[in-house]
């Protein structure tokens, strides 16, 4: 038996949770297929959807292959694409806590595109220049569709914000609601190991920070990370990464998962 | 010239052959390949579209045309569905003609970009009814409610146009309308 090397099992874990973190969040924004507030969002968002999926299948295959390059699999039990999609249980996925939250109206929906969007392109931005070349790759070619997802959720989150008092009312309880779940954003987990992934989390915290304010105080005029602000006092949720999930997480699986369960080996 | 120099001499020629007979099998593939289209843009072939970036032979065979070797094509969005039915169309074409073992992989990167698309695949996309990308630029603006470039309408030339929507039927299109036809049509966008 071949002895596993800890950078790969650590580089496998940390594919795992960008891929896992991608197909969650394009899970939850697909719910709004058929659903938009006008064909033209429903379109778009959808779109957005199936990026973040075409990103998460990238970072899939390359786990399984290097699955496969390290442990004895027995023929027709390798990993695959599919295989981690579909098979892996709600405490082997890692994605972020934030993904997993229900879809909400579409100012959630929004803002959570928004914050999800700045952060993975900060991070992209830095896992272009990995000494890996697959994951650089992955990480450059998604960052030029990230650039049209930020676009089209902040300007979304300003004409939420500043527009009725209805739709600003649900702009601030996006914030409310979803702040609690930006912390994880900045906290490595072990897999997360600076050697392996090259970059230094904490170092994306501030540009964060800087692009979600700019927007929020064009929006609403009120961001929780601004001076007074309660950003940084607020309780933030942990444990996406670890598998340790929110209740939602067992039934987005299950809707996700049912079919192949159900029918392994189906095919369109 | 002794025997050694001889032998080298005849591996030499044998090479070059080999070369120039690699070169030509090479160049009949990239010459099926203008016959392979994109299934969601069916006037647009696979390399009017600059998503192949390689074509390589590896091992010449002996008998007839089983050569063994790979077309390299790069994905023009990451989630792009076309993608796997361009990878099969592209098998068929070669097995059609006799080449069975060349592998059709995918590489990520350098990222494609519609700078790579040709200016017939352009000419043709107009035709189409489906604006061109914009040749002067290869990557959206970011700033927000930024002025989007005047895109020509391909119906009526007018550049009185305007974006509907950042994202249309496909990943690789926007949604746009001209104020003077009337008419929506689509714009290949930017990337």
């Amino acid at each position: 038996m071949k002895t596993v090397n800890l950078s790969t099992y650590q580089l496998t874990n940390y594919l795992l949770y960008l891929a896992d973190t991608n197909l969650v969040l394009s899970q939850r924004n697909a719910e709004w297929c058929g659903h938009g507030p006008i064909l033209e969002q429903d379109i778009a968002i959808t779109n957005i959807s199936l990026d973040l999926l075409g990103q998460a299948r990238n970072f899939y295959q390359y786990a399984a292959v290097l699955i496969n390059q390290s442990t004895n699999q027995r023929a027709g039990s390798e990993a695959t694409e599919d295989s981690l999609a579909y098979l892996r249980t709600e405490r082997e996925f890692k994605n972020l806590l934030i993904t997993e939250l229900p879809r909400g109206d579409w100012a959630q929906t929004i803002l959570r595109q928004f914050f999800c969007s700045v952060y993975l392109y900060l991070l992209y931005e830095q896992l272009q220049k990995s000494k890996d070349d697959q994951l650089a790759a992955i990480a450059g070619k998604s960052i030029k569709e990230l650039t049209y997802h930020i676009k089209w959720s902040g300007e979304w989150v300003i004409r939420l914000g500043d527009g009725t008092d209805e739709s600003r009312q649900r702009m601030l309880k996006a914030i409310e609601n979803l702040w609690p779940y930006t912390g994880e954003f900045f906290i490595p987990a072990e897999f997360e190991n600076e050697a392996v992934t090259g970059v230094d989390l904490s170092s994306l915290k501030q540009p964060w920070l800087q692009k979600i304010n700019t927007v929020l105080e064009e929006a609403v005029v009120w961001s929780p990370a601004f001076g007074d602000g309660w950003g940084e006092a607020v309780f933030m949720q942990t444990g996406g990464k670890q598998g340790i999930h929110t209740e939602h997480m067992g039934f987005i699986l299950a809707e996700m998962q049912y079919l192949q369960r159900t029918y392994p080996g189906a095919e369109w | 010239m002794n025997i050694f120099s001889k032998m080298i001499a005849a591996q030499n020629n044998k090479n070059t052959e080999n070369n120039s007979i690699i070169a030509s099998e090479v160049a009949i593939i990239w010459k099926l390949l203008e016959e392979v289209y994109d299934p969601e843009l069916p006037v647009l072939s696979v390399l009017d579209l600059g998503i192949v970036r390689d074509v390589q032979i590896t091992s010449p065979s002996p008998g007839g045309r089983s050569w063994e070797g790979v077309v390299m094509i790069t994905p023009t969005y990451s989630g792009c569905p076309a993608m796997d039915t361009i990878s099969m169309g592209i098998r068929l074409k070669l097995i059609e003609h006799g080449y069975n073992n060349i592998k059709v992989i995918s590489v990520l990167s350098p990222a494609w970009t519609t700078g790579w698309m040709s200016q017939a695949g352009k000419d043709k996309l107009k035709a189409y009814g489906i604006a061109p990308p914009n040749s002067n630029q290869t990557e959206e603006d970011t700033r927000l409610f930024a002025e989007p470039a005047a895109i020509q309408c391909p119906l009526c030339d007018s550049f009185h146009t305007k974006l509907i929507s950042r994202f249309g039927s496909t990943a690789c299109k926007s949604l746009y309308q001209c104020h003077d036809c009337k008419e929506p049509f689509d714009y290949f966008k930017c990337h």
